[in-house]
């Protein structure tokens, strides 16, 4: 490996780390149900990414392609049934708390 | 890489920022369409125009679309309660930027010092994407279709109406 694809590939991982680290960070911390939905998407967005450069190193991007298709399907399934559970817990609880949904705690 | 790419790189970042950060959901949405458009210009620019095609017209038409009729159809905070939570979230928000910042840095300090030695095969079999789509996956895309099933009977099953409640 050159040392120029080797700085190309390494500068793209640096950027989607912190990427990923954002994505990571939003789960963590907020207390929003559909922010952490954004939180889940920003990190489904690092690893496509990352697909797409390693696909470009290496020259697969037809193999690439096909997975990063099949990721964005998972990803728009989880996105529409994510949404369904937060609009029925609203509609339940008048609330996108997650601190309100204790309700089966102890 | 050019200066162009580098730009679109913090661009990325940036907006993945501000999606998190944003107090309002709208703008949030809005700054994940904006990290989703760019990824499509890096998938054009990587040759892998599918690929492209569908992040473009599904992750930041779709998925806004979707984002902001969930948006829509909950009921926003007042503007008192987000008075009430500023403070809280200036705490628990307010590192992001610097950890992002921080993250990055270590990381190019780590693979200046030590760069890891990757061995990269050049693929010798040039197939199309088309090809490997479709013909080169089998049982694989019964999952897919096995997922999209669950995401079909996932929202009828949570949209149904109270009427048909026994069963």
């Amino acid at each position: 490996m050159n040392g120029s694809i080797a700085e190309f590939f390494w500068v793209f991982a640096v950027f989607i780390s912190m990427l990923a680290f954002a994505g990571f960070y939003c789960i963590l911390v907020t207390r929003n149900l559909i922010r952490a939905l954004i939180g889940l998407e920003i990190l489904n967005k690092a690893v496509t990414l990352l697909f797409i450069v390693v696909g470009y190193i290496t020259g697969r991007q037809a193999l690439v392609q096909a997975l990063v298709i099949t990721t964005i399907v998972i990803e728009v399934v989880i996105i529409v049934v994510a949404g369904g559970v937060i609009m029925s817990v609203y509609r339940n609880d008048e609330s996108l708390d997650v601190r309100n949904l204790r309700n089966l705690k102890g | 890489m050019t200066n162009l790419d580098l730009i679109l790189l913090i661009l990325m970042v940036v907006a993945a920022v501000w999606a998190v950060m944003a107090r309002s959901l709208l703008k949030a949405a809005i700054g994940l369409a904006i990290v989703s458009i760019v990824i499509t210009i890096f998938m054009f620019e990587f040759s892998s125009p599918l690929a492209a095609v569908f992040e473009l017209s599904v992750c930041s038409g779709l998925i806004t679309v979707i984002f902001l009729s969930t948006i829509g159809l909950t009921r926003p905070l007042s503007h008192k309660e987000l008075l009430a939570l500023a403070r809280d979230r200036g705490r628990r928000y307010g590192f992001l930027p610097l950890l992002v910042i921080a993250c990055g840095a270590v990381l190019a300090f780590l693979l200046l010092k030590m760069p890891l030695d990757l061995e990269v095969a050049k693929n010798t079999i040039v197939a199309g994407a088309r090809e490997v789509l479709w013909n080169a996956r089998h049982l694989d895309l019964f999952g897919q279709i096995m997922i999209l099933l669950a995401g079909v009977f996932g929202a009828v099953l949570l949209f149904r109406e109270n009427s048909t409640d026994e069963w």
